[in-house]
């Protein structure tokens, strides 16, 4: 019917003239940079209508907007805060008291996890049946059980089945635990000699960080061990109390007296922050345990029976060996969880916890009515801490990264 | 741009919600085509709007909607109730989710002017007081020197007590929860020594303590409340419906027309109440709706006195007075624009 066309023929038929073939837009690497103008543009004329359109229909309807409201006083009272602020400050100050109460419970939350999730995810491992059953009981039940059930549970309860504040728990007439919270005693420093303690303990730090490259050089070139972490400890208790000795103790421990309706003086820990902290780490942490048994596990067992044939203890194949092999493995999966837990802090609106969503895209997003500045001025903050978490985190994975892998 | 339009409803709520607020002009015919009207009320408070074990809703908030239900479709069932917490109403309206808001809403300069809406009247007169146990012995607000209470976010309660509070030179500390249902359980527990809200709000939320008789109201009212219907600004026909329905229920009571008299009022009565109930004149044409719109409204919801006393008066179990909410013939406050 047809006759058969050469391969050689169909070549010709579709090869280009030279012309054509040395057009600009043939080449593939200016055609790729074409595309990607085009994208960009039609992206950037994409979000200038919906902005432009957003705009426009507000002020047609009738809607405030702008940041101006920010300057304005906010005349509402937020339960806890870590900077001064009264009704008379303004709701750029909000933002600040909501933000810093978002990282507080974050970064408690995150220090908590991290350790349940260590010892939990470690315990795994263990040879003592019970110790490891513990461990999957732990991660099977946080796991599977929604985060705002949690927090309800540990808020409403846990916490408020505490006994009332004139009925108080309290240990040594010092701290005190009720459905108010925890109140614990405050250290106040008096004149300059708690600021030379304060001194002696920064110093004790920064000694800490010299005692270890200096062990760890030592070791690299005599093989000899230095006790560094039962160093490290007397070095931050003993050094500090051996300055307050000197300088006479400069300190007064102000006692929560309960007075009126609460407590007066002492620090006080609200409940919501408990219960917020306690569900976030909990919770967080089963998924921690999680990663660290996969990091563990991802950790060839020829690494182990290698140490052990070396003669290493157990608890030091665990720590020098296994772990860090696995912290490979952990880290990437620890940026994930940690991002995870900030986003969930955003939940203490089932709580009275004032963070920032609470304060801020709740309150202040109703008494102004500007919805569209409040919400993207909380997106760009949460946005900017899981980019640092994420920063960080992947610059920890650098360290632990095997080398010229 | 159809097709721009079109993505950007999609992907973008916020600016799907604004584009959306344009065609708002025509709420009458909406609500019409639609045969129903999309009110919003509370999550739940008694007298005001509350659903009932057969998920039926009743209370003076929900009987607006009725009001406007049966002006406008000639029928007052015929309502879909959307739930709203105090932060999520104004979104609600603006976005044109609901065509009322009718939640024990306070008429604000702020709010009035700044959100894109208007209030339609005011159907109670309100105050924010106090709510403390019996067992603290308090009499009054004064003396609440330190201690914790317990507010719903985003409402002019927190607004008013820290004025109050800073005026009276005594400290406080709030504990703002996100519905008045998580405020209760905050008093009940003992989080807070006092709970503050509107003075209604108050008798509503101690019927439901498991110890009523345990809570006390002080007497003290602190702040200004007038609680009421809530439109889109930019309808002022819709603005008009609203405005005259309620005013419908107050004008009936005026005048003596009732539930169960209204067909012998329109039959047989003075000038004024055919005027009313549409035998004479041109107020339901005026407004865009049948002659008969005040008409349904009392035949099917009542006049206000009939309202108030079925959901917060004597024939509730809030029992709450009249005060300032009688007639102003009566030493109240409530007078509706004459209806001619």
């Amino acid at each position: 019917m047809f006759k058969q066309k050469t391969t050689e023929q169909i070549k010709a038929a579709t090869r280009p003239t030279d012309t054509a073939a040395h057009a600009f837009y043939n080449n593939p690497k200016y055609r790729a940079l074409i595309y990607q103008i085009l994208l960009v543009t039609g992206l950037l004329y994409f979000f200038y209508t919906i902005i432009s359109n957003t705009l426009g229909n507000l002020e047609a309807a009738g809607i405030k907007s702008g940041f101006g409201f920010l300057s304005n006083a906010a005349g509402y009272d937020v339960l806890m805060s870590l900077i001064p602020f009264e009704s008379t400050n303004s709701y750029m100050r909000v933002f600040i008291v909501g933000f810093l109460n978002t990282i507080l419970v974050s970064a408690l939350g995150i220090f908590f996890a991290t350790i349940l999730g260590f010892i939990f995810g470690v315990m795994y491992f263990s040879k003592n049946w019970l110790i490891k059953k513990l461990s999957v009981i732990y991660v099977e039940t946080f796991r599977n059980i929604p985060l705002l059930l949690q927090i309800l549970f540990w808020y409403s309860a846990v916490l408020a089945s505490l006994p009332g504040v004139r009925d108080s728990l309290s240990l040594g007439e010092a701290v005190f635990l009720s459905i108010r919270g925890l109140v614990i005693p405050k250290l106040i420093g008096q004149g300059g000699g708690s600021t030379f303690v304060y001194i002696v303990l920064v110093l004790a730090i920064i000694g800490i960080f010299i005692l270890r490259s200096w062990a760890k050089k030592r070791q690299d070139a005599t093989g000899q061990q230095f006790p560094v972490f039962y160093t490290s400890i007397a070095m931050i208790l003993g050094l500090p109390f051996v300055a307050a000795l000197l300088t006479g103790f400069p300190f007064v421990i102000e006692y929560p007296v309960l007075k009126g309706f609460g407590f007066n003086g002492g620090i006080t820990v609200i409940p919501e922050l408990m219960a917020l902290t306690l569900s976030l780490s909990i919770y967080t942490g089963a998924f921690i345990a999680e990663a660290v048994r996969a990091g563990i596990q991802a950790v060839p067992h020829g690494q182990t029976e290698a140490a052990r044939s070396i003669g290493m203890k157990e608890k030091k194949i665990m720590s020098l060996i296994v772990v860090p092999q696995a912290m490979r493995v952990i880290v990437p999966l620890l940026n994930s969880e940690y991002q995870s837990l900030v986003k969930n802090s955003t939940l203490a609106a089932a709580i009275a916890y004032p963070d920032l969503f609470n304060v801020f895209v709740g309150t202040a997003l109703n008494q102004t009515g500007q919805a569209i500045e409040t919400i993207f001025m909380a997106i760009i903050v949460y946005f900017a801490v899981n980019m640092l978490i994420s920063f960080i985190m992947n610059r920890f994975n650098g360290n632990v990264e095997l080398v010229g892998r | 741009m159809k097709m721009i339009k079109k993505i950007s409803l999609v992907t973008i709520g916020m600016a799907g919600a604004a584009l959306s607020m344009t065609a708002n002009a025509g709420t009458l015919d909406d609500v019409k085509a639609r045969g129903a009207l999309s009110c919003g009320v509370s999550t739940g408070l008694a007298g005001f709007s509350q659903k009932d074990e057969k998920g039926a809703w009743s209370g003076l908030d929900v009987d607006v909607c009725r009001a406007v239900a049966a002006a406008v479709l000639g029928d007052a069932s015929k309502v879909q109730y959307k739930p709203l917490t105090a932060k999520e109403r104004f979104t609600a309206l603006q976005s044109g989710e609901i065509d009322v808001l009718s939640r024990n809403t306070t008429w604000t300069h702020t709010r009035d002017t700044s959100l894109g809406l208007n209030f339609a009247g005011v159907v109670y007169y309100d105050g924010t007081g106090f709510m403390v146990s019996k067992k603290l012995g308090v009499k009054s607000a004064t003396e609440l020197d330190g201690a914790n209470a317990c507010i719903q976010a985003g409402t002019s309660t927190e607004l008013a007590i820290s004025d109050y509070f800073r005026e009276k030179k005594i400290s406080y500390k709030a504990v703002t929860f996100d519905t008045s249902d998580q405020t209760r359980a905050g008093f009940e527990s003992g989080r807070c020594d006092f709970l503050t809200s509107d003075q209604s709000q108050l008798y509503a939320l101690r019927i439901g303590l498991a110890d009523p008789a345990g809570a006390v109201v002080l007497p003290e009212v602190i702040s200004k409340e007038p609680l009421g219907p809530v439109v889109r600004q930019g309808d002022d026909q819709w603005f008009n419906i609203v405005k005259w329905s309620v005013n419908a229920m107050i004008e009936g009571e005026e005048q003596g027309v009732t539930a169960a008299n209204v067909d012998d009022k329109l039959a047989n009565g003075k000038p004024g109440n055919k005027r009313l109930l549409g035998g004479e004149g041109e107020l339901g044409k005026n407004l865009g709706l049948n002659p008969d719109w005040a008409f349904q409204v009392i035949k099917q919801v009542g006049n206000y006195s009939e309202s108030f006393e079925r959901n917060v008066g004597q024939g509730s179990p809030l029992k709450i007075s009249r005060g300032l909410n009688a007639l102003w013939k009566d030493g109240g406050i409530l007078y509706s624009p004459a209806m001619r």
